[in-house]
């Protein structure tokens, strides 16, 4: 009922914010990126050993983590990932599976295999519940829906209002174009996948709480991002958004009413979804 | 010349012939472990109390050598029954050990069964694992024997209706299975029984479900590991303060988890067959031991499984003379030991296979800044009740 | 020689080939310690070999064909523990199902885009993945598919702990199939095939019809990745839901790409180096073989994939 409703929104929203750099970085530079959740991952422990090791609060690690896996994707594009956006997709998908695997190896080495678990600050623990525990509303959950929120707004002002949003999208629907037009592509995929991955690490340590972390959390939760970009299309914004949220609550309900089948529903829906329209259910673009 | 002489001339030419003839190769213990994927913790907490147990006892045992290999399964029983059939074939080893998991165990049975060799099984929890085989030796302990000790306890003392939540695979229907019926013959009644997927299990809408259902109190199995998303999403559903108390089997305050989990989970009461916080001279020696062996990590149920079941063995080969008589006369060497155990004493059953405990009920405190298991009842020398049947 | 001449001894197979197959057989007399690594090694080689018509000849990118295997070692396993312990018989059975289960899900891959084929074929595997694990009444569950016993191959040679028949079946079975594939990539059909995976736009203008080559290839290896399936739970007697995981597919598709797509030898090249590498890697390090993998794979993706059939290539720009 509501309760469940808004645990669904709660995670598709955080959904949303984990996957959009990957539809922007597939729309981009027509790059599958694979190693997208091991950068959510990134900025899951970076969260984690702050807090543990330099005691550092929350809130204050939130945002490093956002800083440090932008920064960690950006040398990354610069470095590893430019020499492969000619490569054919296959490449590119076993590079990316690639640099997934020895990120969880590297993590299980360095912190091991267990659950990470976080002490979230005593304001974001409580529950408020509503017309007699129709709509039960954990605080953490409500701020994860509120910060997503702001986020989505942001990111649509910068794409709609700023030069540089425009610039990404001239660049996004021809490149080719949009650098003989003088648009520095190369800086424009650098700051984008940058941001992108800084995202995926914010929504890393966000999630961390609400999905768990551990090395194993790219594997578990890959497939979620790629449904959102599938089924959401890249060209647009409001696309991933609402697959997200289709897809959160149609998970959440699913394993509520009919908990026998699980995440059954969520596979079935979205294989009947690409084939009934391949290019995603909100993309512009036909093929 | 008297018998002592006799025995130790013997002896002198056994061993010299052994020498010479070098029939008395090392014996080789097999131990597959999961020491990668979800299970990992099992892994290096079995791994690490087999080492411990070597060191403080020497690796030479009736005049042999002890070797122990390690093989990693990852959590996938077709590479765990693979490296089983090669420890066996290819390193010729005399004993199969370890198994993280029901599915581990049970795939391994037909292989210890065809080449007689024994098989400790130092992890897994379902009560049927010892019937697949008639090699297989069990260290660890069954679901049965904590459900049954849980339904036991928990009508007891005011809860008469519960929501069972357990990992969909074999040991977690045995917990509710045997936790449901011990309940009705209690004249107590579990209202739903929901069970989570193995793989990612997300208890988010499972706990919603309870906390609509409203009952007395959460009984609970899921895999060591897994524990502390359930306690973390029970907190945050505001499940305790709605009344409801959080019962369970002792898997789910794993030793291994317990002190991270925070101050939700104080008061919470489970049964189970070992606590780090057991009282006896033997366990307190165990537990520092493997502190400083392990960088302060803490032993759990896990570790002890693999502690006693180094010592069925060590004690088997005693008893056979450095394995004479082959796997049979191991496996007959193995039923029947009764020692005592870090755990409390413990008996290996001879007809069964299978291991007799104490199953305590324990209630998490703090203890010296820590969380602990703490035990306040017992149920003595508790067979596993899913083979009275 | 004519190229008529050429064209028709296309198909067959060079004096090399043989020489190589008949060494083969002979692996499990000249290394029986080693006849679990060997029938290990073939079954995969198989899988791969299936999956190469689809990659390496048709051009799709698939990250689920485990789904196929899968469902042909369930079907394998359960048809010998309900029905007939009989090898041969279950062989067909799986590759029966699989089949169907092929051309049902080829309607998924026909259109779209990459991302769209991977997405479909990911998500087939992975549910029916968690079918195997629902229907666990039937297929056993988290616990796997236990007590399969299976018959004597040919009513006559018993399969024994050592390995030594599985071997034999295996290899001899994959053979069989290479034999059979090597005929039908150099017939018309195969040639179209090829034509579809360089330019499927001027397939379609020739007159090629596509979807229909597409349909009937992807239905070819789902029944080969099923046999191979049917193989692996004949030979272990065990079947569990790690037959259709994301890890089974992705190994696969490595190894191909390591042997080489688009010659039917890359399937068991690559499945030979892949199982050496993961061995000798994993004696050493077990836990953290992956780490190894992942840096292998993303050096080899940077290189390109053909620089490791020719040496001679690197250090060179190309």
């Amino acid at each position: 009922m509501l309760t469940l409703l808004f645990d669904g929104v709660a995670y598709g929203m955080l959904l949303f914010i984990l996957a959009i750099g990957l539809a922007v970085t597939l729309g981009l530079m027509n790059f599958i990126n694979l190693a997208h959740g091991a950068f959510a991952m990134a900025g899951g422990y970076t969260t984690v050993l702050l807090m543990q090791h330099a005691g550092l609060p929350f809130l204050v690690c939130v945002p490093l983590a956002f800083v440090v896996t932008a920064l960690l994707g950006g040398v990354m594009e610069f470095t590893l990932y430019r020499r492969m956006y000619d490569k054919p997709h296959l490449d590119q998908v076993l590079f990316s599976i690639g640099l997934t695997f020895m990120a969880v190896a590297l993590v299980d080495f360095f912190v091991g295999s267990t659950q990470q678990l976080i002490q979230l600050p005593e304001f974001l623990k409580g529950r408020t519940e509503l017309w007699d525990g129709a709509l039960g509303m954990g605080h953490y959950r409500l701020a994860i829906i509120l910060v997503c929120l702001v986020l989505a707004l942001v990111l649509q002002r910068l794409l709609v209002r700023t030069r540089f949003g425009a610039q990404l999208r001239a660049s996004v629907d021809n490149q080719r174009v949009a650098s003989g037009m003088g648009i520095h592509v190369h800086k424009i995929f650098l700051s984008t996948f940058a941001v992108g991955s800084g995202l995926a690490g914010l929504g890393g340590a966000l999630g961390a709480e609400v999905l768990g972390l551990d090395p194993t959390f790219p594997l578990k939760y890959m497939i979620y991002f790629l449904i959102v970009v599938a089924v959401g299309g890249t060209s647009t914004l409001s696309g991933p958004l609402l697959a997200a949220l289709l897809l959160g609550i149609a998970d959440v309900a699913g394993k509520y009413y009919v908990p026998k089948l699980g995440a059954f529903i969520v596979y079935s829906l979205m294989i009947l979804i690409l084939m009934w329209r391949p290019q995603g259910l909100f993309s512009r673009d036909g093929q | 010349m008297n018998s002592r002489l006799l025995v130790v001339s013997l002896g002198l030419v056994f061993s010299l012939g052994a020498h010479l003839a070098q029939a008395q190769e090392a014996f080789k213990i097999g131990l597959i472990l999961p020491m990668t994927g979800p299970s990992a913790s099992t892994g290096k907490q079995i791994e690490a109390a087999a080492r411990l147990y070597m060191v403080q006892n020497g690796d030479k045992v009736a005049g042999r050598k002890i070797e122990l290999i390690i093989k990693d399964d990852g959590g996938v029983p077709d590479a765990t029954k693979r490296m089983a059939q090669e420890l066996v074939v290819n390193d010729k080893v005399g004993v199969l050990s370890g198994f993280g998991l029901t599915p581990l165990a049970l795939a391994t049975a037909p292989i210890a069964t065809q080449s007689k060799t024994p098989m400790v099984v130092m992890a897994a929890a379902t009560s049927s694992i010892t019937e697949a085989s008639p090699f297989i030796i069990r260290t660890s302990f069954t679901l049965p024997q904590c459900a049954v000790a849980m339904g036991d306890w928990a009508p007891k003392n005011g809860l008469k209706r519960v929501v069972t939540l357990v990992s969909d695979y074999g040991p977690g229907i045995d917990a509710e299975r045997y936790f449901k019926e011990r309940m009705q013959l209690n004249s107590a009644q579990v209202v739903e029984s929901l069970r989570v997927p193995l793989r990612n299990p997300d208890f988010a809408p499972f706990l919603q479900k309870v906390r609509d259902l409203k009952p007395d109190a959460l009984f609970v199995f899921v895999p060591s590991g897994a524990g502390a998303a359930v306690m973390k999403q029970f907190l945050e559903r505001g499940m305790d303060k709605a009344g409801i108390k959080l019962i369970g089997t002792g898997d789910l305050t794993d030793d291994d988890q317990l002190n991270d989990m925070g101050d939700g989970a104080l008061g919470v009461v489970t049964a189970h067959h070992y606590s780090a916080a057991h009282p006896s001279a033997l366990n307190k020696k165990f537990v520092d031991a493997f502190k400083k062996a392990n960088n302060g990590l803490r032993p759990n149920f896990m570790a002890v499984g693999g502690y006693d079941g180094m010592r069925v063995i060590y004690e088997a080969l005693k008893n056979t003379k450095g394995g004479q008589g082959g796997g049979e006369a191991l496996l007959a060497a193995m039923k029947g030991q009764i020692f005592e155990s870090p755990r409390g004493q413990i008996f290996i059953d001879a007809q069964t296979r299978d291991i007799v405990q104490s199953i305590y009920l324990r209630k998490v405190e703090r203890k010296e800044g820590q969380l602990y298991n703490v035990e306040f009842d017992v149920i003595k020398d508790m067979k596993d009740p899913g083979k009275a049947k | 020689m004519s190229a008529a001449q050429r064209l028709r001894t296309m198909g067959q197979l060079r004096l090399w080939e043989v020489a190589v197959w008949i060494l083969l057989l002979a692996l499990p007399l000249l290394l029986p310690t080693h006849a679990l690594l060997i029938s290990e090694i073939t079954i995969i080689a198989l899988f791969a070999m299936s999956l190469d018509l689809i990659l390496g000849y048709a051009g799709i990118v698939s990250l689920g064909h485990a789904a196929f295997f899968g469902m042909g070692a369930y079907n394998a396993a359960l048809f010998a523990k309900h029905l007939n312990p009989d090898p041969l018989t279950g062989l067909v059975v799986a590759m029966a199902f699989s089949g169907v289960l092929g051309a049902v899900c080829s309607l998924g891959v026909l259109r779209g885009s990459d991302l769209t084929r991977i997405m479909v074929t990911l998500g087939v595997a992975l549910l029916l993945q968690e079918l195997a694990n629902k229907l666990d009444g039937l297929t056993g569950g988290a616990d796997g598919l236990q007590g399969v016993v299976m018959g004597p191959v040919f009513g006559h040679f018993e399969f024994d702990l050592f390995g030594q028949t599985a071997a034999w079946y295996a290899l001899g079975i994959t053979l069989l199939v290479f034999v059979m594939l090597r005929r039908l990539v150099h017939s018309p059909l195969g040639y179209s095939l090829q034509a579809i995976r360089d330019n499927r736009l001027r397939a379609l203008a020739i007159g090629i019809p596509v979807h229909a080559r597409l349909v009937v290839i992807y239905t070819l290896s789902a029944a080969l990745a099923g046999l191979a399936g049917g193989l692996q739970a004949q030979t272990t007697g065990f079947a569990s839901l790690d037959v259709f995981g994301f890890d089974r597919s992705a190994d696969v598709l490595l190894m191909l790409v390591i042997g080489g797509t688009g010659w039917l030898w890359g399937g068991l090249i690559g499945a030979v180096v892949f199982k050496t590498l993961h061995s000798v890697i994993s004696a050493w390090t077990p836990q953290y073989w992956t780490f190894w993998l992942g840096l292998f794979l993303v050096l080899l993706m940077m290189v390109g994939r053909e620089r490791l059939l020719r040496p001679w290539g690197w250090g060179r720009k190309s």
